[in-house]
């Protein structure tokens, strides 16, 4: 996963949605937990936070 | 509401204000969207409304051709000598003053302060329900959902509890009176800067632990706020947090007590209600922006004059069929939900985290009290006009019928 900081504005939707994938930084805004590499079972939550970031911050790189 | 004529055409003299808008603004916004996608009118010294999502968003995102320096549209214009800072900074600012006058906000409502003020706020409406104790009907906007916000904005700027009902009627008189005469517009402004000035002269005499020393405190440009700056910043919290969020907790209050299926379903799943949250935020989005043409251009064909205003209506957006499966339906577990209730881009709402928290310790603490709960009459039910739009009357019944 991957979060464009300058297209995120801090709504919250993927910290809120999948903290075990992403944490608010002290204003709020989405950075990815660790190395950003997101285990299977989380893969759903982390499309979600893709298909509802307002600012269309998020990608995710497949490997 | 009611200062203006009736509105007999939306595509060319609509107004944010009409009875029929403020009762149920969507068939118009939907009929708009498919015929006329930006409406005008020549009220308020002329207007534009865009209706699609694509298009909210792109001018949200133009911060070069409007200017945010009033998001409250009336008859009055402040003065362009205000500009970048504009009347309550920063969500009256323009880049790229706004960046730091935003950022020195931003910790206040950081997820982290925010967390830190939720068992007050659950005390706070544990309280108000208690005060409901033995009664059969309440009004859930009157007597719950208006003084949730108002007390926890109080408390952060450090404002006397007893003092709620002042600021409220301050409130009030910005968002719901924009269609009264210039005069006393500028009445109730100079009514609110001046009893917010004496606060703030109490705090330079008596620093404290609260948000007015925090903004006293601080900086920008490398120079403390001066007392008019920090007025119109503690202004700023109060027009943009309080009825905003009454009105996002009322619509919710209001949509479950219409919706047994919904209400069940929270009751028996409460770690539904975050995702809840966002689909009545989606649905019900309380708030419009506004932003002022720069200058005389060509928008998309619509011949835009320097100094029209341009409503940025989000609830519409939220509504658009092009991006969302079916608009008009609450889906109550909907999970992917892209909605703009809290706006787009470098203005996205300062206190969205705190609005969330807001209304979701409110959900929580009505529906542990009262998990069936029912219109006692849909028509009783009474929304406010303009730009926040909630339900300010919602008698419903919480006992036996």
């Amino acid at each position: 996963m991957v979060i464009d900081a300058d297209r995120c504005e801090g709504h919250g939707r993927c910290w809120a949605g999948a903290p075990e994938v992403f944490e608010p930084d002290d204003i709020g805004n989405g950075q990815v937990v660790g190395d950003g590499r997101v285990p299977v079972e989380l893969e759903h939550r982390a499309r979600l936070a893709v298909a509802n970031c307002p600012e269309h911050a998020i990608t995710i790189e497949e490997s | 509401m009611g200062h203006h004529e009736p509105v007999t055409d939306w595509t060319t003299d609509f107004d944010h204000t009409d009875d029929v808008w403020a009762a149920d603004p969507y068939p118009i916004w939907d009929e708009l969207r498919r015929t006329c996608p930006v409406a005008h009118t020549g009220r308020y010294g002329g207007a534009w409304l865009p209706t699609r999502f694509e298009d909210v968003a792109a001018i949200a995102y133009d911060t070069e051709r409007f200017t945010s320096r009033s998001v409250v549209m009336s008859e009055f214009r402040p003065p362009a000598m205000l500009a970048p800072a504009g009347i309550a900074p920063p969500i009256s600012s323009d880049p790229p003053y706004h960046k730091d006058a935003r950022r020195m906000l931003l910790p206040i409502f950081s997820p982290q302060a925010v967390e830190a003020l939720e068992p007050a706020t659950r005390a706070y409406c544990r309280e108000l329900i208690a005060a409901m104790d033995g009664r059969d009907v309440v009004d859930a906007a009157e007597e719950y959902a208006q003084h949730i916000p108002v007390r926890v904005i109080a408390n952060m700027l450090g404002l006397p509890q007893t003092d709620a009902e002042t600021f409220r009627g301050f409130v009030n008189h910005v968002l719901e009176g924009v269609s009264l005469p210039l005069e006393q517009r500028a009445e109730g402004m100079i009514a609110l800067f001046g009893y917010l000035q004496g606060h703030i002269d109490d705090h330079i005499a008596e620093p404290r632990d609260d948000l007015i020393s925090f903004l006293l405190d601080s900086e920008l440009e490398g120079q403390k706020l001066d007392p008019f700056q920090v007025a119109r910043t503690i202004g700023l919290l109060l027009i943009a947090g309080i009825d905003t969020t009454w009105s996002a907790i009322g619509a919710s209050i209001w949509h479950l007590a219409k919706t047994p299926a919904d209400r069940e379903r929270l009751v028996a799943e409460p770690a539904l209600v975050p995702v809840a949250i966002e689909e009545l935020l989606r649905a019900y989005a309380p708030v419009t922006m506004a932003r002022l043409v720069k200058q005389d251009m060509d928008w998309n064909g619509c011949p835009m004059k320097a100094e029209e205003w341009v409503l940025l209506s989000f609830p519409s957006a939220n509504r658009d069929p092009d991006e969302f499966d079916r608009p008009d339906e609450v889906i109550i577990d909907r999970e992917v939900n892209r909605h703009a209730a809290f706006g787009l881009g470098i203005h996205r709402c300062a206190g969205s985290h705190l609005a969330r928290m807001e209304m979701r310790v409110a959900l929580e603490v009505w529906l542990d009290a009262f998990p069936a709960f029912h219109l006692v009459d849909p028509a009783a039910v009474h929304w406010s006009g303009g730009q926040v739009r909630g339900p300010r009357q919602l008698p419903v019944r919480i006992g036996p019928a």
